[in-house]
């Protein structure tokens, strides 16, 4: 099965959700920033939002067309749909929940689906337990559980894991995945996760103020992203404005001056021209830190500068290294211990040339 | 001891709670969640009862269902006689006087369940009618309860809008609050404490019974 929806939906004068896409049997994640968009296109894909324009289609079966005047409620769509906060039925137990959308069948039908799919996502043991009585985690089963016992024909889940610890989300997602093999349909996942994308997702749409921006594989958008709106959402903390000055085309390499100042970093190459500016991108965890001046290196890029801050968030240490322009290194407790560092301290930043990513600002869109 | 006037006093304010109950509900639902700009004057003209003297409205009803306005005649062509001064023109009058008292803590109950509930009710394939009566029913069964208790109780008490509409009529519009109130002007001063009491007892058991149901002391697993 395959959806595919061409909607545009004016939110406020300023917002407009505007997409096409066409979504595969298997998990696409929808990637994008808070208020980019993400929750009102599965709104209205699931018929909970009607869109101004447009048309949705699931297979050859068209569920909205705004133009002859289709739009099917959401009732009859055939969807299963995870909401951010589960919005299981708190006056239910698990069982109950579980049996809500099997009004259809009779008793013994019901039981059985119900035990197939508490089985598939483990949450057996739960059946006769309030929502208030289980986990965290078992409550996102039970709420996935609860979407996808009815057969549904597309799968929307709106950041449905993002409350777990890793190991829990991606337990979860393997077990999707071993239900969804025999039946492939296409399942939306929203996030606003750049780890939860790379850990979970086949495919990625990147949302931005309600138009797609870019769309590939994981590695593809996010690893290498073509706008700089899209490396800060994939975790490229140091944005740096520069300007190209000399393309070794034999190297494969070019030489960019950073803006207000004199030092250069080398870049891959790209088709900028000399003189032209750019944005290189680079991420904090790909920096190195020394304390005396390394020689011998591969590494191309050597900059010196001192110490502005240290602050610690759980298991990283965020350097924040005046030099030239101010950069984000972000190495381990341990490494911050062993090599003593202290604010005002003389260091060295060590970056690869291929660590260093050529963006363009954002598009206008 | 005025049993006649208690017995109907409890006959009209069963019958009168129970019809608000069934048009109470769907006015709470529209006034919880309807988006029209101007729900609020209807929101106030709901509430109106709340700060009318019952003698205004008792006044207006009379008016409205006097013979010379179109509601009075078309009642006398269906029953045969007029609403002033019956049993039917107090019930009428009674649900106007009472509505706010259902309809505010139902609508409030409405107001505060989760939209996503019903949301996803309706991704799970239920009809509207259906995820009513699963899932906002049972959800806002506390709200609906003293809905009930509050239009059954403020029935009981009426005064001054069964005094216009009714009048005093033994077995037909006589109610407990009037016969009390009869009873004093007569100086049967003794009479009208025992019925007064029998009121206060009637009405404190009801009370405690409701709000035990609502929040069952006896369950004590339940409680967070």
């Amino acid at each position: 099965m395959s959806l595919a929806a061409s909607i545009r939906a004016a939110l406020s004068p300023q917002f407009t959700l505007d997409v096409r896409c066409s979504i595969a049997p298997g998990i696409t994640m929808v990637f994008g920033a808070s208020g980019s968009g993400k929750t009102t296109m599965l709104k209205c894909l699931a018929g909970l939002h009607r869109p101004d324009a447009g048309t949705i289609a699931i297979d050859e079966q068209v569920i909205f067309d705004a133009g002859r005047g289709i739009d099917i409620p959401v009732r009859r769509r055939g969807l299963g749909y995870v909401f951010q906060h589960l919005a299981l039925f708190p006056h239910m137990t698990v069982e109950r929940n579980l049996h809500f959308g099997l009004a259809s069948l009779d008793p013994a039908a019901r039981r059985a689906r119900t035990a197939s799919i508490a089985d598939s996502f483990r949450i057996a043991h739960l059946l006769s337990r309030k929502p208030s009585e289980i986990s965290g985690g078992e409550r996102q089963r039970t709420a996935l559980a609860r979407s996808l016992v009815t057969d549904p024909r597309f799968l929307l889940l709106d950041e449905p894991l993002s409350a777990l610890d890793h190991a829990t989300q991606s337990r979860i997602i393997e077990d999707l995945r071993a239900w969804n093999a025999a039946r492939g349909i296409p399942i939306l996942y929203v996030t606003h996760s750049h780890r939860e994308v790379f850990a979970l997702g086949e495919h990625v749409l990147v949302l931005e103020r309600g138009r797609i921006l870019a769309e590939g594989s994981p590695q593809e958008v996010l690893d290498a992203p073509a706008h700089e709106s899209v490396a800060r959402m994939a975790g490229f903390e140091n944005i740096l404005d520069a300007t190209v000055m000399v393309a070794n085309t034999d190297g494969g390499t070019m030489t960019c001056r950073l803006a207000e100042s004199s030092a250069e970093l080398e870049a891959p190459l790209t088709r900028a021209q000399p003189g032209t500016r750019v944005r290189i991108a680079i991420r904090a965890g790909d920096i190195l830190l020394s304390i005396g001046e390394p020689r011998g290196l591969s590494a191309r890029n050597v900059l010196d500068g001192t110490i502005a801050a240290i602050q610690r968030k759980g298991a990283t240490v965020i350097v924040m290294v005046r030099a030239a322009s101010t950069f984000e290194v972000h190495i381990t407790p341990r490494a911050l211990e062993a090599l003593r560092l202290a604010a005002g301290m003389h260091v060295w930043i060590v970056i690869k040339t291929h660590s260093c990513r050529i963006v363009s600002a954002a598009p206008e869109l | 001891m005025d049993w006649p006037a208690i017995g109907l006093s409890l006959r009209l304010a069963t019958i009168v709670s129970l019809i608000l109950l069934v048009i109470g509900l769907p006015i709470a639902w529209w006034l919880a969640f309807s988006r029209w700009r101007w729900k609020f004057l209807v929101e106030a003209i709901v509430a109106l009862p709340l700060v009318l003297p019952p003698t205004v409205l008792g006044f207006y009803v009379l008016m409205a269902v006097g013979e010379r306005s179109p509601i009075g005649r078309a009642w006398v062509r269906w029953t045969g006689h007029g609403l002033a001064f019956t049993f039917e023109g107090l019930v009428l009058a009674s649900i106007l006087y009472s509505l706010p008292f259902a309809v505010q803590p139902i609508a409030s109950a409405f107001a505060q369940i989760d939209r996503g509930l019903i949301d996803a009710a309706a991704t799970l394939g239920s009809p509207p009618w259906r995820t009513f009566v699963r899932v906002v029913i049972p959800l806002s069964i506390e709200g609906i309860v003293t809905g009930g208790v509050l239009s059954f109780a403020h029935t009981i008490g009426e005064f001054g809008v069964v005094l216009m509409v009714g009048g005093n009529l033994p077995g037909i519009t006589r109610t407990v609050s009037i016969a009390i109130y009869d009873q004093v002007q007569g100086f049967h001063y003794a009479e009208a404490n025992t019925t007064a009491l029998v009121l206060l007892v009637f009405s404190a058991s009801v009370l405690a019974l409701v709000y035990a149901i609502v929040r069952k002391p006896w369950a004590l697993a339940s409680l967070p």
